[in-house]
């Protein structure tokens, strides 16, 4: 050990305490009583509350919903009356965006076609985000081969590209096409997304302490999935169907453009507004917009939803 | 090699004395968040001279690491340097330019960094990084560095040098990494090295081994050391100099015998009080500090609450070998515990020391019937734990409960205080909802907590007062016997402190019987009554907590002893 003793009586070095006025210790470790008790939610929330971005996502995707749920109020005209000799007329007085080459309303066609989108996107991230969470909580948590197989079934589904499965299993579905069949066949090529993500969540949770504590209180498996494992891989879940929420609604366009998603003689989709638009591109480009805008405007709202919301509940990823 | 280049002539002052190396004056630091400015640093004075070596010590959140980084102009984030001044060598470093800090980092001022599993780049192997350190400073390049590496990994205490330079980072233990790490500070000769926390992340040989060698090193240099660490006892073994922080300020600073010897301001009375390393005798429980002193001493060790003190645990020649998966073939088995005998007295506390890897934690899992072990039987009066059907298992559930060690991990964030406290009891169905929120507060009163907590959420909650919380928990079924996993190793001195106290209180009032998990002696000596230590799987002795360290009968417990920090200063050893 070195001397210490040698050369203590330097300038600047001696034995020097702080003010014992000014001393004014705290109790040690005192529990802060004076702020509001807050969740991992609320904090989020009032994270998410100071975001602009929340904001214009979620004005986005409100008005996407309202035009979805009634149609009605916006406009009077109904969007499958068409009169050929209309064709192509611009817009006027009750008709603000003008007419399409078959004499259709556009401004009703593009107000009805939301619908299509909003309830084909949240019909089938509902049904992905249950199945692809259970496939990857079961993966993820029982482990084994039990992992081993649903691994493998995720990765073969992961393999398939979902439009072209789609596309093939359309067209073989042809006399029943519908807002469900379509919904039915996006969700079962759309889970392996969400199963890699919750399997990925479930097995970093399932190590924690609180879970071991869980266990040695005597709690059964199932419950410990379901009570403490689950709600805390819920966030990553969370965010990723809701920015693919926005891909699905793309895909329907997709089909419909290419005329096998909805039928067009029932459902207005504007994946079928803008196929029949590309044709009349070259007369009239302003009815190509209508309907591509309103889509790129829906896709873009829940895309920045899911950027919005993961940076409010995982404070790691945000952005300084 | 020669080394008379690095002695420096003392710079004297006009008035003859000598000029100091490092002179702090009045040191502001502040950082911006976006609920205001926080002043992290306030006033701060620190002298050091050449040759010398200072501690600064605090908690953590004391501004101990910002002061040392305000140094070499490393504050993180919106750290600023708001006021005062630092002078290194004569020169002003508040106000200097990027460039001047590039010339002085390396060259004048060498770091060693907190952890030494991510301070090295794992896609490099160890001998570039060190030669990107001269290279930096421009003292060799080619084949004179590659020489220069491995005469400097030789000198930090790494023996075959020329190989080790070629190996990754991820073929090196940390006790190598941090060597690795000190040759790399030392490797342009600075005058002098900031070794933040430069042991906490090592076993305590370890950490021995390697401070004893930085201090033989730097002296033979010349080298001042500044020292950043929560611990008072490594301070005052490794420090001519202590100065003590509290919430950003200076509030003690001298001689290092002399702070210890006779502290002024209440906080480094409260630290020295603390300090698990220079106390040297078992806490006593309230209930035993309001008994007469007679009645103390009549009882031989602990505090002697419980009058049966009989065999509550009984663990018979445990073996738990693990399958390694993709090793070669004949070592496919590792056996983390290698039979492992000893019983356990109602109401007594029982250490399980050793470092990491000597199976202590893995004999923790199997006592909850987490784990199978391989061989062996444990007792639970006189029951086979591993026989037992599963409705005695989950009544077993309810007598044996564990703390763990991270306060960050060991509550479900998504639970309230309230969720997380009820849940024991919502699982064994006890009582009706009325009474469950009745026994949440008496648990919270029992834990020193306000009851108001149990509306709150873990994230709210400091580190020590979330280990309250797990405290509450285990005792919330009135277990037997509560298994605590290095339960208080992550905290700082004071909470610590606090919380040994409250677990010791809590054992004589409920008559808990604690298997404690660490590999900390100095916490051993406060709490427990009797001692197994551990090595690569077997115990090594097994003892009382007295005779083992007044008598240590094995090298390696000795060696154990020896490497509590501030275990030499003879000052408070016997007291």
């Amino acid at each position: 050990m070195r001397d210490k003793l040698d050369r203590i009586d330097r300038p600047d070095q001696s034995h020097f305490f702080a003010s014992l006025d000014d001393a004014v210790l705290d109790e040690v470790d005192v529990v802060d009583e004076t702020a509001a008790p807050a969740s991992l939610w609320q904090d989020a929330w009032r994270n998410l509350r100071r975001r602009p971005i929340f904001w214009v996502s979620a004005v986005l995707i409100l008005s996407a919903v309202v035009l979805a749920a009634l149609p009605g109020l916006f406009t009077k005209t109904d969007p499958m009356f068409c009169e050929l000799t209309r064709s192509l007329d611009l817009p006027e007085p009750g008709h603000p965006f003008g007419f399409d080459k078959q004499g259709c309303d556009i401004f009703a066609r593009t107000v009805y076609g939301a619908r299509a989108s909003v309830v084909v996107g949240v019909l089938t991230t509902i049904f992905v985000a249950l199945l692809g969470s259970i496939v990857g909580a079961i993966a993820g948590f029982y482990g084994r081969w039990f992992d081993s197989l649903l691994s493998r079934i995720t990765d073969i589904f992961f393999a398939i590209p979902l439009v072209l499965a789609a596309i093939v299993v359309m067209q073989i579905f042809k006399q029943y096409r519908g807002i469900l069949t379509v919904v039915m066949v996006l969700a079962v090529f759309g889970w392996p997304q969400i199963a890699r993500i919750t399997r990925g969540a479930v097995m970093s949770v399932k190590n924690s302490d609180f879970v071991t504590a869980a266990k040695s209180l005597g709690a059964s498996r199932f419950a410990t999935l379901v009570r403490h494992v689950m709600p805390n891989a819920l966030a990553p879940i969370i965010v990723t169907a809701t920015v693919s929420l926005g891909s699905f609604i793309v895909v329907e366009a997709t089909l419909s453009f290419l005329g096998i998603g909805l039928p067009p003689d029932k459902l207005v989709s504007w994946g079928a507004d803008i196929a029949k638009a590309s044709r009349s591109l070259r007369d009239q480009p302003s009815i190509l917009f209508y309907p591509s805008g309103a889509l790129a405007l829906t896709v873009l709202g829940f895309i920045m939803m899911g950027d919005a919301v993961r940076d409010a509940l995982d404070p790691k990823a945000r952005k300084r | 090699m020669s080394r008379d280049t690095f002695v420096l002539e003392p710079a004297v002052e006009p008035d003859g004395s000598e000029k100091p190396l490092l002179r702090i004056r009045n040191l502001d630091v502040s950082f911006t968040t976006s609920t205001g400015v926080v002043n992290a640093v306030r006033g701060a004075n620190i002298t050091m001279y050449r040759g010398q070596s200072l501690a600064i010590v605090g908690e953590s959140g004391s501004g101990k690491s910002t002061t040392a980084h305000a140094i070499i102009n490393l504050l993180p984030g919106t750290g600023k340097v708001t006021g005062g001044s630092i002078e290194f060598d004569g020169r002003e470093l508040v106000g200097a330019s990027e460039k001047d800090f590039v010339g002085i980092r390396g060259a004048q001022i060498g770091l060693v960094p907190q952890d030494p599993m991510t301070n090295l780049n794992p896609v490099w192997s160890i001998g570039f990084q060190i030669k990107e350190a001269l290279r930096a400073n421009g003292i060799a390049t080619g084949r004179a560095a590659d020489k220069r590496v491995a005469e400097l990994l030789a000198e930090a205490g790494l023996p075959d040098a020329g190989r080790r330079a070629k190996q990754f980072p991820h073929e090196f233990s940390g006790g190598m990494r941090q060597r690795a790490l000190i040759a790399i500070g030392l490797a342009a000769r600075p005058q002098l090295l900031i070794a933040d926390e430069p042991t906490s992340a090592l076993d305590v040989t370890v950490q021995r081994r390697i401070l004893d060698h930085l201090e033989g090193l730097t002296d033979e240099l010349g080298t001042a050391v500044l020292f950043i660490t929560h611990d008072l006892g490594l301070a005052a073994e490794r420090a001519e100099q202590l100065v003590v922080m509290y919430r950003g300020q200076v509030v003690e600073s001298g001689p290092s015998v002399k702070i210890l010897s006779d502290p002024q301001h209440p906080y480094t009375q409260r630290l020295v009080a603390a300090a698990p390393s220079l106390a040297s005798r078992r806490i006593q429980s309230a209930k035993a500090r309001g008994v007469t002193t007679d009645e103390v001493l009549a009882v031989t060790h602990g505090d002697g609450v419980n009058p049966s003190r009989g065999e509550l645990l009984r663990v018979e020649h445990l073996t738990k070998v693990f399958e390694i998966r993709g090793a070669g073939k004949g070592e496919k088995e590792f056996k983390a515990v290698d039979d492992v005998s000893f019983t356990m007295a109602r109401g007594t506390t029982l250490a399980l020391v050793g470092e990491s890897g000597s199976g202590k934690s893995t004999v923790a899992n199997i006592m909850l019937n987490l784990l199978q072990p391989t061989e062996g039987k444990i007792y639970f009066e006189g029951t086979d734990l591993h026989s037992l059907g599963k409705a005695a298992e989950f009544a077993f559930r309810r007598r044996v409960q564990p703390i763990f060690q991270n306060p960050y991990g060991s509550l479900d964030p998504m639970y309230s205080i309230f969720r997380t406290l009820e849940e024991p009891l919502r699982i064994h169905k006890v009582g009706d909802a009325k009474s469950r929120e009745k026994r949440v507060r008496e648990l919270l009163d029992m834990v020193a907590l306000p009851q108001s907590t149990m509306r709150r959420f873990p994230n709210e909650l400091s580190g020590g007062q979330r280990q309250r919380i797990a405290v509450a928990r285990a005792v919330a079924l009135a277990p037997d016997v509560i298994v605590c996993d290095e339960a208080v190793s992550a905290l700082d001195v004071l909470v610590q402190a606090q919380i040994l106290t409250l677990l010791n209180d809590l054992q004589a009032e409920l008559g808990l019987t604690y298997l404690f998990i660490t590999h900390d002696l100095a916490v051993v000596r406060q709490i427990a009554d009797e001692v197994c230590v551990m090595q690569d799987g077997r115990i090594v002795e097994a003892a009382t907590t007295d005779e083992v360290f007044d008598d240590p009968r094995q090298d390696y417990t000795r060696e154990l002893l020896a490497a509590i920090p501030g275990a030499s200063l003879d000052m408070f050893g016997a007291a």
